[in-house]
């Protein structure tokens, strides 16, 4: 790893400010960042910290009902926190790496990083979720532009994602089992004027709308209503893990297991 | 370079550390504590697994500064007081829970860290608690085992 410096800034003016900084970076909980540094795939003067910004953590509901999740909240205390309001959001970051991993592993860092076969861009692109930044509020349907490509800007910060709650909701991953990311994940939420259907680690331009199986389980909620689709192989990741049509297919199957877990 | 100061299994520790010193080089090289192995170092293996402020980390995927102010407790802390295995090390030595022992520190902590918030595990959850840790040796079944009897349950169904 090459040498940085380390800050760890206590508010979220001040973590701004730093990575105002020239070769500045921001650090959630590192668990795809350090490993990446120790590789020199990235050489960042400044590491600035966003676990001690007491705003950035935690789990609530809002006046309206979505619920809130702070940008540098671990995926254990997702888990934990958010179990009774919205279980299908827990129970993905119940899954994510090891528990380890969860330990350390933020939300905000997972979207901010995107990486095409990491859980929560489903979730949020799943739900239509706001990720709010320190300069604005961009929805999920916006933000997802491409593999390890997103809507932030430069030093932008994610301080919380806001989810509206489903009315039911699931998330079913078929693990690559070396590294625990998805080779396909699904995440199914089912709201009154509609349900969305989000797709993980299977396209090779990230996190993705199955439309058709989103109309298809808007008109009824039941694995039977996804008898006969399939989405084309084309443009889905080819690697030593899985072909694309492997992937493909997994994407029907998944679904079909989403909905089932869900309704 | 920067000052660091964190509670190391009860004990206050102070040491500089550059910005991308690791938690695990600075227990292993600047505390001497060599119990914590590092064996993937690329965050895998849950070798390097120690608790921070009472939640199991990869030592390795942690920078030392991070864990500035907090509290650590690595393998070295986990025996009794007078000396004697704790009910965790002592079950891995009745169950062969460890053949070379390279993965033991952080099986241990693992284990710990899974009984504080279950103290009584299935099988199951166990073993995907153990999701991150591996062994080359046992093939994980006496792991099991000692977790399940440190816990105090039935271990005659574990191995099968």
């Amino acid at each position: 790893m090459y040498n940085f410096e380390f800050v760890k800034p206590a508010t979220l003016a001040d973590a701004v400010a730093a990575l105002s900084g020239e070769d500045a970076q921001a650090l959630g909980g590192g668990q795809t960042l350090i490993p990446t540094l120790k590789q020199r795939l990235n050489q960042p003067g400044t590491l600035v910290s966003l676990l001690s910004i007491p705003e950035m953590v935690g789990v609530c509901k809002t006046d309206d009902g979505a619920l809130s999740v702070g940008g540098a909240t671990t995926h254990a205390t997702v888990s934990a926190e958010a179990a009774v309001d919205f279980p299908g959001l827990a129970g993905l970051a119940s899954h994510i790496g090891d528990p380890a991993v969860r330990n350390r592993g933020t939300i905000g860092g997972s979207l901010a990083n995107n990486d095409p076969a990491a859980c929560y861009p489903a979730a949020a692109l799943g739900t239509g979720a706001t990720i709010v930044t320190n300069a604005r509020e961009i929805a999920a349907d916006d933000y997802f532009q491409g593999m390890f490509a997103t809507a932030l800007e430069e030093g932008e910060v994610i301080t919380e994602v806001r989810f509206p709650v489903p009315e039911v909701s699931n998330y079913q991953k078929f693990v690559q089992p070396a590294s625990r990311f998805a080779l396909v994940g699904v995440f199914v939420a089912k709201y009154a004027d509609g349900v969305r259907v989000a797709v993980t680690g299977a396209s090779e331009e990230g996190v993705f709308r199955w439309s058709e199986a989103e109309a298809a389980l808007s008109a009824i909620f039941s694995v039977d209503a996804l008898a006969g689709l399939s989405v084309p192989a084309d443009g889905m990741i080819g690697d030593l893990h899985g072909t694309p049509a492997y992937r493909a297919h997994l994407v029907a199957v998944m679904t079909r297991r989403a909905v089932a877990a869900a309704a | 370079m920067t000052q660091v100061s964190m509670t190391v299994n009860g004990k206050s520790a102070t040491g500089t550390v550059e910005g991308r010193t690791l938690l695990s080089s600075f227990l292993r090289d600047t505390l001497e504590l060599t119990g914590t192995h590092v064996g993937c170092d690329t965050s895998q293996c849950g070798a390097c697994v120690v608790h921070v402020n009472g939640v199991a980390v990869k030592s390795c995927t942690m920078l030392a500064a991070e864990a500035d102010g907090a509290e650590v407790a690595t393998i070295e802390g986990q025996a009794n007081a007078d000396g004697s295995l704790n009910v965790i090390q002592q079950a891995f030595q009745d169950h062969h829970g460890l053949q070379c022992g390279f993965c033991t520190p952080g099986m241990v902590m693992s284990a710990a860290a899974l009984l504080k918030d279950n103290p009584k595990p299935t099988e199951a959850e166990v073993r995907e608690y153990l999701e991150g840790n591996i062994c080359r040796c046992t093939g994980y079944h006496n792991i099991v085992k000692a977790i399940m009897a440190a816990s105090g349950q039935d271990v005659a169904i574990a191995a099968e």
